[in-house]
């Protein structure tokens, strides 16, 4: 808009994101083990690279292999059809192992509202009854609740007004690690 | 893109080449869905469809039913067999007499032609065209395509045979506008007195030899003989035609290739085609079923967004 200028700043560079990662790797295994009875879903769009990266930690930097991940993608449930300016854009899920009796780790990048989490909460009923569900997510929004949602993983817990975004730019995607503020 | 730029599915006639692009990647999503141990979403929770027959329909209707239960509308169904359209009601006092109901979108099937264009010039709601006479059924075309996209890969290119009743056939204009929009070649292939004159100007060629046509092809899309539309015989018997036109499992065979075989439904057996040929594992008739309530669920969700919700 005329007269308003566009402030970027960044939260989390790539080392910081790292570390991060890691915590994040180990406080799930000190939960679930082995990951035998545990499944991993990464929300879409988001928070599928975020999933797919702590799998490869697991693996590559605690030797647990065989970690299952899914995608999830909540866009027929969410609760805001025709009351958007822009129609919804539909991704894939991918889920192509049972959750009955599991216990199922949600993933996304960054916790806001928590009507992504309610409507993914939804979603996965489609695919059975799990035994419990986690939520773990890189950026925890703190004061932009709409509905009562909390994290059981958060990477970091930002304040941030409402009409500031917070992004986050993955390496494999973006090029690089980084989370940034955008005000505008 | 993420939205259709007509209002109504009134025929492919109407849509282009990115509708039919969302609506396929929309149905992608939606083929998904139906195959997960619980096959409903909610996106449709305050939608309210009517579907209203006219002309009797099985396995159309019940695709639209169960499309529009598994996106979680309200659903009204009515037929004209039980109906006051006996009594003498027009179209549009019945229409609007659903509408008042508060009814969002229609689908609708009728037996005479731009019937569903008509409604949507008169009455407020989204309309879907389930088959209207002799002219279009585009919802029978979009699983067609799509169903030659699951199976080659894509349409684009692909040598598409229509074989039968193409003078009566909605299903084949539909699935003529449908393919050259998404640039496959097309010809048509029956007795002289049911391929239309000037059927060339639609861009699509002419075969009536079907050894000839089924050598040229990598599908056919083979229909039915429909009796009920025809006021005259258009040729001397079924047995005749069967002779003819008929795809049997040795004709197959001598093609030296193995071609994909479709068919709306319902199947008359041993006259279009025989039963070894719409059972062999080069026939996808039940494939383009399942992809039905695919593509259905992913055109009444795509004009479902357009509904103004009330405040």
């Amino acid at each position: 808009m005329f007269g308003t200028i566009m402030s970027k700043k960044i939260l989390l560079n790539s080392k910081e994101i790292h570390i991060i990662l890691n915590r994040l790797a180990c406080q799930l295994i000190e939960n679930h083990t082995n990951f035998e009875n545990t499944v991993l879903i990464g929300i879409q769009p988001r928070g599928v690279a975020l999933a797919e990266r702590l799998v490869s930690i697991l693996k590559k930097n605690y030797n647990i292999a065989n970690v299952k991940l899914g995608h999830l993608d909540i866009t027929f449930y969410r609760d805001d059809f025709r009351r958007r300016d822009a129609p919804l854009t539909a991704n894939k899920t991918h889920i192509d192992f049972t959750i009955e009796n599991k216990k199922v780790v949600f993933i996304d990048d960054v916790l806001f509202s928590g009507r992504s989490i309610r409507s993914a909460l939804t979603a996965i009923q489609s695919f059975g009854r799990p035994t419990e569900i986690e939520l773990l997510v890189l950026i925890d929004r703190r004061f932009s609740r709409h509905l009562p949602i909390q994290p059981d993983y958060r990477g970091r817990q930002v304040d941030v007004i409402n009409e500031e975004r917070v992004t986050v730019n993955w390496k494999e995607k973006d090029g690089k690690d980084t989370v940034y503020i955008i005000n505008n | 893109m993420s939205q259709l730029s007509v209002n109504h599915l009134l025929g492919i006639k109407h849509i282009n080449k990115d509708d039919i692009d969302l609506i396929f990647k929309t149905a992608d999503h939606f083929k998904e869905v139906i195959n997960r141990p619980i096959k409903k979403v909610p996106s449709l929770r305050d939608i309210t469809i009517a579907n209203l027959f006219f002309e009797n329909s099985t396995r159309t209707k019940l695709s639209f039913e169960l499309a529009e239960k598994r996106l979680s509308a309200d659903i009204i169904n009515f037929s004209a067999a039980q109906s006051s359209v006996k009594k003498g009601e027009t179209l549009i006092d019945t229409a609007n007499n659903i509408l008042s109901m508060k009814v969002d979108l229609i689908v609708m099937r009728h037996p005479n032609v731009g019937a569903c264009d008509f409604l949507s010039k008169h009455v407020d709601a989204k309309i879907v065209n389930a088959g209207d006479g002799t002219h279009e059924h585009p919802t029978q075309a979009l699983l067609d395509s799509y169903s030659i996209r699951e199976k080659l890969g894509s349409v684009k290119g692909k040598k598409i045979i229509i074989v039968g009743d193409i003078l009566h056939s909605r299903v084949a204009l539909s699935n003529i506008y449908a393919l050259n929009l998404q640039g496959a070649e097309v010809k048509v292939c029956g007795p002289k007195t049911v391929i239309p004159k000037y059927i060339e100007s639609l861009g699509v060629g002419v075969e009536y030899n079907i050894k000839k046509a089924l050598e040229w092809c990598d599908v056919a899309n083979v229909l039915r003989v429909q009796n009920e539309r025809m006021a005259i015989n258009y040729f001397p018997s079924t047995r005749e035609y069967a002779q003819l036109f008929g795809i049997n499992k040795k004709l197959l065979e001598s093609l030296g290739k193995k071609i994909v075989i479709m068919h709306p439904g319902p199947i008359n057996r041993g006259v279009e085609i025989t039963s070894d040929v719409a059972d062999a594992d080069q026939s996808i008739i039940l494939n383009q079923v399942e992809n039905g309530v695919a593509i259905r669920m992913a055109v009444i969700y795509l004009l479902a967004q357009q509904i103004e919700r009330s405040k």
